[in-house]
């Protein structure tokens, strides 16, 4: 098998087009009415992609993104725009030999992310197998709403499942926008005012990831988590997808923390770090346990990693 | 500059009136429009979750009619190639009027891809050097390019050879000939790139079959010409448009073999699945057979087959193909019988089983109906009003010839001018 390769930084061919396109967006800016248009409703709508805006714009963007998110949540909303750090490539871990089905790193990650409750959107699903039945890599004897009053089930094991991080990601091929792409320490991030919602990349997924929103989310503002970046958690809007970005808010605004999920794992069954650093936990894992990953046979090699640690 | 005003009025003059039948088409038409897009304004405010489609089944209704559509509109070629390559005459004056179709048709397609955006005010960051179209990756991209190339090239060949009659000039067939070539390979590439957007994502194993360009095609080409036949015996009921029963009968012809290849190609399909029996069947059996207990689809799916059988049959008998019941009769079961097969039973199955094992059974909601039955209204709006103008043009009766516009005087191009209005 091959190892999973790390690609250069995908180069951005942008200053011909960024110039044909502010001078014609610049046109059409013109030709509309300006006398009596909200000013931030015309930036709102010719806002960039977000890795062909220079910092000065960028921080513009943001500026009055934390407005926006201001007026409608009634809280003041922090957006960072951390760069990836050289030297970093993220991976996960995942013990199955420990997870119990507790479901408490889907809450975790709910109430960190900013998932919408209403309609619910959980970036983590919790799959329920029967000990003896199918589940390598066909899912369909899966159970994902399964209810016991205690966990974990006689007779059952489970296997939580998220965005795998794919080296070799099918959704940031199929998207037609390059709304969706793989940052440079490894994290696939949507950029959430570019996406148009074709849902294309949804299809291309092959394992259940990314989760779009039908309608406006419904977050009740007391638990708004007000520390966001820009590509992770802060506030989505109707009509785009999201999926996990490894707490990108917290994994890259503060070198060595945890996303939420592994933090709160009673069992330890969670694993994370930087695979490029030869001292790491999920290195020592990749090194010394015997790991899998989900769908292989697919080729999108995953940096989430599963193993049974007994 | 003049005269360009002076037709544009004779063209609106000849739109807006007509006979009383006329009238009551476009009411209708007018009914279902104004109802798709109301509801689609509540879609706009509400977000798409007033459709059945879920995280488990993320495509539904609107891409269904999309794939069916592009289907109609590369169908238009297989009419081309029997009147331009082997100058099959019958054929060869009514092909225009397939071409306005296939116009008609990649409007639906957009339309169809509009209301299905959950973000149309982005649409415009999918465009070349205005946003960041992902090419050549994504198939997406490549669809909306060879969709709009298609477009472009059928408007071009229809208005072409339209102004040219109106002004009473001949046109050339050096113009025509390349073009209509070029929209041959042009209509197998829409379809075949659209079958790509589907086919290349091996998250899907009912889509990622290499079987799946070819059986579109296929099915492709009964359903769009036997729409057609339909449109053109309509046609010469109630214009002056004269189309002979040699044409479609050919056409019919056409249709058995098209239908004979796409019923050779899922039987293919059919015994490597079910002889295999691999995990890869699940899409199979739920489709045909139900699973875990789901059978939204089935009855649906065996309705498809027996209509594609019959109606195979029906082409392939050239007595029942010359005869107008039993001709009209397999056409309409073939356009059913396509429209489920390509439509839900195409698109939704690559979600079922999904790919974490969930069964989600989607059905469209009265919202994605009427959105859809409005964008279907706008299509028949578009090609009757083209056909308003075109068919008197075609006829003789409709000149714009040397500034000085003139109904039904200048010599008529095909012979008799009567009165018949459409
Ligand atoms: S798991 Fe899905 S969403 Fe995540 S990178 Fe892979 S293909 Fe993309
Ligand atoms: S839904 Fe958004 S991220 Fe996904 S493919 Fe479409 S534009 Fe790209």
């Amino acid at each position: 098998m091959k190892e999973p390769k790390i690609s250069p930084p995908r180069e951005h061919k942008v200053a011909r087009r960024s110039f044909l396109k502010g001078a014609a967006l610049g046109s059409v800016a013109l030709a509309l009415p300006s006398r009596d248009a909200d000013a931030s409703i015309w930036d709102a709508f010719f806002q960039k992609h977000f890795r062909e805006m220079n910092d000065k714009e960028l921080k513009k963007v943001l500026k009055r993104l934390e407005q926006e998110y201001a007026e409608k949540y009634g809280v003041d909303i922090d957006i960072s725009a951390n760069k990836p750090l050289s030297g970093v490539l993220f991976g996960y871990g995942l013990d199955l030999s420990r997870c119990i089905g507790c479901r408490r790193c889907v809450y975790a990650c709910v109430g960190e992310n900013n998932q919408s409750r209403d309609p619910q959107i959980q970036w983590i699903t919790v799959l329920r197998f029967k000990k003896g039945d199918k589940w390598v890599n066909d899912l369909e004897n899966a159970d994902k709403y399964y209810n016991p009053d205690k966990v974990p089930e006689e007779g059952y094991f489970y296997m939580p499942t998220q965005c795998q991080q794919c080296e070799n990601p099918p959704c940031v091929s199929a998207c037609p926008t390059q709304a969706t792409w793989k940052e440079d320490d490894g994290i696939i991030v949507v950029d959430y005012n570019w996406c148009i919602g074709c849902r294309y990349c949804m299809a291309a997924c092959p394992y259940g990831a990314r989760h779009f929103n039908w309608t406006g989310p419904g977050i009740p503002k007391d638990e708004i988590n007000t520390k966001t970046h820009y590509l992770g958690n802060r506030p989505r809007y109707h009509g785009i997808v999201e999926k996990c970005t490894f707490c990108i808010q917290r994994t890259r605004n503060t070198p060595g923390r945890y996303p939420a999920c592994v933090e709160i794992c009673p069992v330890g069954a969670r694993k994370f770090g930087n695979m490029l650093d030869p001292k790491s936990e999920i290195r020592y894992c990749i090194e010394n346990k015997r790991i899998f990953r989900l769908k292989e046979d697919l080729n999108t090699y995953p940096k989430f990693f599963y193993f049974f640690a007994t | 500059m003049m005269d360009q005003i002076k037709h544009f009025f004779i063209a609106l003059k000849q739109i807006v009136k007509g006979s009383r039948g006329y009238y009551i088409w476009i009411g209708i038409l007018g009914f279902f429009m104004l109802l798709g897009w109301s509801t689609y304004v509540i879609q706009l405010k509400r977000g798409l979750i007033v459709t059945a489609m879920r995280d488990q089944v993320s495509w539904g209704f609107y891409l269904s009619n999309f794939t069916f559509l592009v289907g109609v509109a590369a169908a238009a070629v297989l009419l081309v190639i029997p009147a331009y390559i082997y100058n099959f005459k019958p054929i060869k004056e009514i092909v225009l009027f397939s071409e306005m179709l296939a116009i008609a048709a990649i409007f639906m397609c957009i339309m169809f891809i509009m209301v299905d955006l959950g973000r149309p005010d982005r649409v415009w960051h999918l465009f070349p050097f205005f946003g960041t179209m992902n090419f050549p990756s994504s198939l997406l991209a490549w669809d909306v390019l060879v969709l709009n190339g298609y477009l472009v090239l059928n408007i071009a060949v229809v208005f072409y050879v339209m102004y040219r009659i109106a002004h009473n000039m001949e046109y050339s067939m050096a113009v025509v000939k390349p073009l209509v070539i070029l929209s041959i390979p042009w209509a197998i590439s829409i379809h075949t790139v659209t079958a790509f957007l589907y086919n290349g994502l091996p998250a899907r194993s009912f889509w990622n079959a290499s079987i799946l360009a070819p059986r579109f095609l296929a099915s492709a080409f009964c359903s769009g010409p036997a729409l057609m036949i339909i449109i053109f015996q309509v046609l010469r009921k109630i214009s002056d448009l004269e189309i002979e029963d040699s044409a479609i009968s050919k056409i019919a012809e056409l249709i058995a073999y098209a239908m004979g290849f796409n019923l050779f190609l899922f039987g293919a399909e059919m015994f490597k699945e079910f002889y295999s029996g691999t995990a890869q069947l699940a899409p199979f059996q739920y489709l045909y057979f139900g699973l875990h207990g789901y059978h939204g689809l089935v009855p649906w799916l065996w309705t498809a087959l027996i209509f594609n059988l019959i109606a195979f049959f029906l082409f392939l008998s050239p007595r029942a193909r010359n005869n107008v019941v039993t001709l009209n009769m397999a056409c309409v079961l073939v356009i059913i019988g396509v429209y489920i097969e390509k439509g839900m039973g195409l698109v939704v199955p690559g979600f079922i089983p999904g790919t974490l094992g969930e069964i989600y059974e989607y059905f469209p909601t009265h919202s994605e109906i009427f959105v859809s039955l409005g964008v279907w209204a706008t299509g028949a709006l578009l090609y009757t009003l083209m056909l308003k103008v075109a068919i008197p043009i075609y006829t003789g009766r409709l000149r714009f010839a040397r500034g000085a516009a003139t109904v039904g005087e200048s010599a008529a191009i095909r012979g008799s001018v009567t009165s018949a209005e459409l």
